[in-house]
């Protein structure tokens, strides 16, 4: 049985700090359609839409009919592990450094035989597991097979942490305590077991509803962290950056208007200052530090969090110019998602719908409220995926999005 | 001459008048900092120096190699300055070397070639097997490789231990195979394995990947084999004795519904093989199969009908497997001992075969050996093997 995540003892820093590796990232570009799925927390493999066979590994055409008709289709995962071993040895290096490393092979009840990672709850075959696609640390989608009913300590099985950004016993940026947004997350973040949360204040000399529930938090330190100014985030970073795990970046400026509503473009500089250059400077004094510890023991760096919008996959005319600075930081997003691969640090973007809070009033429901997209987001940690779609809303814009993204902006248009 | 195979009606033609002559291999080393082109070119050199003919009398070129790459033969023909009229390449790794002979043979029966040069072999630098393995093929880079970066290691062992599970294999039967192999290349000049291995080293020695232990895995290295095939004339001509080729059989992805391979193709072609050979598994001196992990062993002589299937414990219980043995297995070491140098460890049996049945094997002579068979399998590119291929020989 895997035993309880303990604290890991206090680092001597006279020992070596691990340093990233990544397990082996190259996949043919039909293989990435396993990769697209697994970033939202799906497991989907390609079924032949002619005969209807489900395919392993990723092909360009069917291997029983020879269709090319393939498309992308949710699977149950529940399979039969029919062999497994333990490696003592890789040619690997990210391997090398956590052997043993356990492996099956399991027949899925859909069809095809697939090589897994195996979760050391699972018995030794012949028996029953549930295969699902997660993200390794480099980005790739690798199939995992769990126990298929929930054992005592699930999440904390060493292999499995490798995919994982699991916040417990971890230390967290969240840049903005102001917002309900901002104090949801912080405190899921201190109930998840979070050792450490550093909870940024943009204005230190002024007082905000809930800031004294904040402080009353034993794990929780209040921070000056103003994005829209250079010198305050590299001051903290110089303070704390080297001690970060995860980086959760919800600070963010939200005005209503369109382009004809409202003259000058000052309300809309201050939306791209936090939204857009605020990541941009906050990326730049706190990626550095991140990469460097991305394999720093069992809870070294793991995951950078952005709080986007719906908004940001097509332009919301009433939010116009927010939608545009939240499209402008989902593409730089992009790129530190790119940048912190190479670590093997997980960039996670959260797509929200429209929240509840005070922007939104003219906004009908359903709208997420602070505490659904908190919890979102500690699942999100939890399970290793990239992009979270939290709420009806955002469900509903992101399946009409990938159907038809013209189709979509017509919508949005009213 | 028209043989009808009784199991499944086909006709086929026979290898009438063709041998395989000139065994010869480039001595195996760990590591080279040559490339496959330097090996091929000594093995082409050695068969004509052996065969006492020239280069230009050489006429079809069969080339098997996992570290050619960029080249393939025909950049080959090139390098080694020959004129070929018929020119092959075969990637099918453990399976080339009987799938070599059966296409030279049938070059040279047909008129297409009349002297082929069957070459296989390659180099191995000290980080040439991770690279291999990491480009092996497009599944198992999409689907093995990101798994730990096992390689064929990690997916014998889940073969091994499904077949030990299902048919009742302990190691200790694997292990009689590997002491009965070393044994034999402690007579074979060529091994890279020069000392005896005893079965308590064989049970204990370090885990590679579980229940996969160091003796159970073939060492990579670099070398070549290689023969030559034409007409019984030209060959007695030349002075050179050779061997026949009573038949042959060749399967891919053969058994592609089983859920885990416990069986390869040879079980869907075996009596077709027979038939055309016209002899039984009894008539057979000795057996060289392909031996990249000892359950691969298991599986050729269940499948190649020596026994039945899920028996082959009790038959490793109840037979010896040294060259003097009840059951003479690879009787040069296999790969298991020889060393396995990358395409080349698909000629090896070949090679040892012809040496058997020629009479110079020396030391480890099968006595009267008169009839043979060789056993090929290869390219893991996902979850199984998916070549196979076999060939009974005789004495010509």
């Amino acid at each position: 049985m895997v035993r309880e995540f303990a604290r890991p003892r206090r680092k001597n820093p006279v020992l070596r700090t691990r340093l990233p590796n990544l397990p082996p990232g190259g996949r043919s570009r039909v293989a990435l359609g396993l990769t697209a799925a697994a970033a939202l927390g799906r497991f989907e493999l390609q079924r032949c839409r002619d005969c209807q066979a489900v395919q392993y590994p990723p092909v360009e055409a069917c291997s029983r009919c020879l269709s090319v008709r393939l498309r992308w289709e949710l699977q149950s995962g529940d399979g039969l592990l029919i062999a497994q071993t333990e490696l003592a040895h890789s040619n690997d290096l990210f391997f090398r450094e956590r052997l043993p490393w356990r492996l099956g092979m399991v027949r899925l009840d859909c069809g095809p035989t697939v090589v897994v990672h195996l979760h050391g709850d699972c018995l030794p075959a012949p028996a029953r597991v549930r295969v699902d696609a997660r993200l390794d640390r480099s980005g790739q989608a690798v199939l995992f097979a769990l126990p298929d009913t929930e054992t005592a300590n699930m999440a904390d099985d060493p292999q499995l942490r490798e995919f994982t950004c699991d916040p417990r016993f971890r230390k967290v940026l969240v840049t903005d305590g102001r917002s309900p947004l901002g104090q949801a997350l912080v405190e899921h973040l201190v109930k998840a077991g979070a050792d450490l949360v550093w909870v940024g204040q943009a204005e230190p000399w002024k007082q905000f509803p809930g800031l004294d529930a904040l402080r009353a938090m034993p794990q929780v330190s209040i921070v000056p962290l103003d994005l829209t100014d250079s010198s305050s985030v590299r001051e903290l970073a110089a303070e704390i950056g080297g001690r970060v795990d995860i980086v959760v970046n919800n600070a963010e400026v939200h005005r209503t208007h369109g382009i004809g509503d409202r003259q000058g473009i000052e309300t809309a500089r201050l939306e791209m200052d936090v939204n857009y250059f605020g990541l941009l400077r906050l990326a730049q004094a706190f990626g550095p530090a991140l990469r460097a510890r991305a394999a720093d023991g069992p809870t070294g760096a793991v995951a950078w969090v952005n709080l986007l919008s719906i908004y940001a996959l097509s332009n919301y005319p009433p939010h116009g110019t927010f939608s545009a600075s939240k499209a402008a930081a989902l593409s730089l997003s992009q790129c530190l998602r790119a940048e912190m691969r190479s670590a093997g640090v997980r960039v996670v973007n959260l797509f929200p719908g429209p929240m509840d809070d005070e922007w939104n009033q003219t906004v009908v429901p359903p709208k997420v409220s602070p505490a659904v997209l908190a919890r979102a987001l500690i699942t999100a940690l939890k399970s290793g995926v990239e992009d979270v779609f939290p709420g009806d809303v955002a469900q509903e814009w992101l399946e009409r999005w990938r159907d038809n993204p013209k189709a979509l902006e017509r919508e949005l248009a009213g | 001459m028209l043989r009808v195979s009784l199991s499944a009606r086909r006709v086929r033609h026979d290898y009438q008048g063709i041998v395989a002559v000139a065994p010869v291999t480039v001595p195996y080393v760990r590591y080279s900092i040559r490339t496959a082109h330097w090996f091929l070119a000594r093995a082409l050199a050695e068969l004509l120096r052996v065969a006492g003919i020239d280069k230009a009398s050489v006429d079809g070129l069969c080339v098997s190699s996992f570290t050619l790459a960029p080249d393939t033969a025909i950049g080959l023909t090139q390098h080694l300055g020959v004129a070929p009229r018929w020119l092959d390449h075969i990637p099918l790794g453990g399976a080339c070397g009987v799938v070599a002979l059966r296409r030279a043979a049938r070059a040279v029966q047909s008129g297409d070639a009349d002297i082929v040069a069957c070459l296989a072999g390659d180099t191995n630098h000290v980080d040439s097997f991770r690279l291999t393995l990491s480009n092996f093929s497009s599944f198992a880079r999409d689907a093995v490789y990101p798994y730990g970066a096992g390689g064929p290691n990690a997916s014998f062992a889940f073969l091994t231990s499904n077949y030990m599970r299902e048919y009742e294999v302990a190691r200790a039967d694997f292990g009689k195979l590997c002491v009965a192999q070393r044994e034999n290349a402690l007579r074979f000049e060529h091994a890279l394995f020069k000392k005896p291995l005893t079965l308590a080293e064989y049970l204990d020695a370090r885990l590679i990947a579980d229940p996969l232990r160091l003796f159970d895995c073939v060492m990579p290295c670099a070398g070549a084999d290689a023969f030559l095939v034409m007409s019984a004339e030209r060959a007695r001509s030349l002075g050179l004795d050779g061997v026949r080729v009573l038949s042959t059989i060749e399967r891919h992805n053969g058994f592609a519904d089983d859920p885990i391979q416990v069986r390869g193709g040879w079980a869907l072609d075996r009596d077709d093989l027979y038939d055309q050979a016209g002899v039984g598994p009894a008539d057979i001196d000795f057996l060289q199969v392909y031996d990249d992990y000892p359950v691969i062993s298991l599986m050729q002589i269940e499948d190649l009908g020596f026994c039945e299937k899920g028996a082959g414990a009790r038959f490793v219980r109840a037979n010896t497997f040294d060259w003097n043995g009840s059951f003479p297995l690879n009787t040069s070491g296999g790969q298991l001992s020889a060393g396995q140098a990358g395409a080349a460890g698909g000629y090896l049996g070949v090679v040892e075969a012809m040496r058997q049945l020629t009479g110079v094997a020396g030391a480890r002579q099968v006595s009267a050996a008169a009839v043979g068979m060789v056993s090929g399998f290869g390219m893991i590119n996902y979850d199984r093997g998916l070549a196979s291929a076999a060939a009974i020989l005789a004495a010509d």
